[in-house]
């Protein structure tokens, strides 16, 4: 009885945290988890798997490869983010299935609707040095366009 | 469960304003007790949406203070905070209670300044609705998110983001031509006569959004006082009537499927409708989150008006406008008429209100009066959604 509320006290229900991931991303690999009941794939990582909601969930690498599905160009920018204008969030969704968000790696004013589609590739990271509301610095992916 | 009635609604004008917050609540919340004819001693609790009170005065649980400026401590007072969508989910919370029969009258509404905070600091307080672990360091924007989804519906539906930067357009010309006949709107007099080439030649702020595609910053208060049905007709000759509501929520974009089809808005509108047993080819008069032209076009889709890909169509016909199918904002929407973001819940159920009343003001009233209206409101990248259906008599 004892051992048993041991290891309740010091059961992980976070398999991959989210300081790990960005430290992943950081380091240049793109992290998930994959499902024990549905077998796909999550990231960013979650206590559940993003599809099935299983609780079975192990570590893996994605391969940081996928397809551009949408992308903007920011002009007006949020406080903090002054330097960065024009920046460009978009969204790719990943070979091994889920999507994640990032920065394309790419000249602003050439960034057309063409892009869609376009098959990218993880090809490092960018940190948001953070400002006093946003918990410390904080990572995302950045992509280049693959073809 | 009961029946629940609106009997009071009070507004205050949109734009900039130099009262506090607790001020500008008070004024809607005095309008709308004035207008129902309740006693301020009638009221049993207090249902007010705020996002950002802490950012914009530092002022954290404006509520009890609303209670004490209205003398009306120690009745119950709750925040609740649903970014853009909180008076929605306030005034939803607020029917249910009635509903249950813990309250006979309340006070719902909003409140918010966010034209105070000045563009930059605003821009980043309203970018705190996305999801701050992964979109924060990407430094999305609002506009952002919606232009992502601009691009999407392009791709979607094969049209050319030229083409839909026109059509998108058509949104931006009719919201402004309501908001400038409504005198409690931020652009009232203002922007009444737009062209297509103002709009997409207008300042870009995330391609290929314009600052004519976008709502703009707004400081004001709605409020409406609500009771239960069998007790309207002793206040009010006009009651209205809360027939549905519905709420979902989203989550990252990244786990959305289709940023043009969310999932989130598809289902809470199902869900008021149910509740309400109405259909989309019911309601006579939308008020709807337009928090950016395209954003009309995917409300009116995810909610059944149109099919998908076709609200763009649709809006260049006129088909959303007085005497079209469905006409849409016709307060000017949040574009026309300003976006103070607590308070767009209620300012939506007033300028229903005033529809179903047939107050409305001269040029934007529907003729005739509608029996049945609806609203939709979104907050934060589609993480929650608000949907009412009000209508003027009871189920």
């Amino acid at each position: 009885m004892k051992e048993k509320e041991q290891e309740e006290m010091e059961k992980k229900y976070m398999v991959l945290t989210f300081a790990e991931y960005e430290e992943g991303l950081r380091n240049g690999k793109l992290l998930g988890l994959r499902c024990g009941s549905c077998k796909k794939i999550t990231c960013h990582p979650m206590p559940v798997c993003q599809w099935c909601g299983g609780r079975s969930l192990e570590r893996m690498e994605l391969s940081g490869e996928g397809e551009l599905t949408t992308f903007t160009v920011i002009r007006v920018p949020a406080e903090g983010f002054e330097d960065d204008a024009p920046y460009i969030p978009c969204l790719v969704k990943t070979r091994e299935g889920p999507c994640v968000i990032g920065r394309l790696d790419y000249d602003a004013e050439q960034a057309t609707q063409e892009l869609i589609g376009k098959r990218v590739r993880m090809n490092g990271s960018y940190t948001y040095k953070g400002d006093k509301y946003s918990g410390g610095a904080h990572t995302c992916p950045v992509f280049e366009v693959a073809e | 469960m009961r029946d629940v009635a609106i009997i009071g609604i009070g507004h205050t004008k949109f734009g900039r304003a130099s009262n506090t917050l607790l001020e500008l609540f008070s004024e809607a919340a005095l309008q709308a007790i004035d207008d129902a004819g309740v006693d301020l001693k009638d009221i049993g609790a207090i249902f007010q949406g705020a996002a950002l009170p802490g950012f914009e005065e530092g002022q954290v649980t404006p509520p009890g203070f609303s209670a004490a400026e209205l003398n009306l401590s120690p009745i119950p007072a709750t925040r609740y905070e649903g970014a853009c969508a909180s008076a929605s989910i306030a005034i939803r919370e607020a029917a249910m209670w009635v509903a249950s029969g813990e309250y006979d009258v309340v006070l719902a509404g909003g409140v918010e300044k966010a034209l105070s905070m000045g563009t930059l600091y605003a821009t980043r307080t309203f970018a705190m609705a996305c999801h701050a672990p992964t979109e924060g360091p990407v430094g999305l924007t609002f506009p952002g998110v919606f232009a992502m989804a601009a691009r999407q519906y392009s791709k979607n539906y094969g049209i050319s983001i030229d083409k839909l930067r026109e059509k998108m357009a058509h949104v931006s010309i009719k919201n402004h031509r309501h908001g400038a006949l409504n005198p409690l709107a931020q652009f009232y007099n203002k922007l009444g006569d737009l062209k297509v080439e103002d709009v997409i030649n207008s300042r870009l702020v995330a391609d290929p959004l314009t600052l004519l595609d976008c709502c703009p910053f707004s400081d004001g208060a709605a409020a409406i006082v609500l009771c239960s049905a069998e007790e309207a007709r002793k206040y009010t000759d006009d009651p209205v009537y809360i027939l549905g509501t519905g709420q979902g929520s989203g989550g990252p974009l990244s786990k959305m499927e289709d940023l043009t089809k969310p999932v989130s808005r598809i289902s809470s509108a199902r869900m008021a409708f149910k509740r309400a047993g109405l259909v989309p080819s019911d309601i006579e008069v939308l008020e709807l989150h337009d928090c950016f032209t395209i954003a009309e076009l995917i409300a009116l889709e995810s909610m059944g008006f149109f099919g998908w890909g076709e609200a763009a169509d649709a809006t260049v016909e006129g088909l959303t406008d007085l005497g079209g199918k469905i006409p849409v904002n016709m307060s000017g929407g949040l574009i026309g008429k300003g976006h103070p973001i607590g308070a767009t819940g209620a300012s939506q159920v007033y300028w229903l209100v005033k529809q179903m009343r047939g107050e409305a003001p001269k040029g934007i009233q529907i003729n005739p009066v509608p029996e049945y209206g609806m609203t939709d409101t979104l907050g934060g990248d589609l993480g929650t959604l608000c949907h009412i259906i009000l209508g003027r008599t009871k189920k």
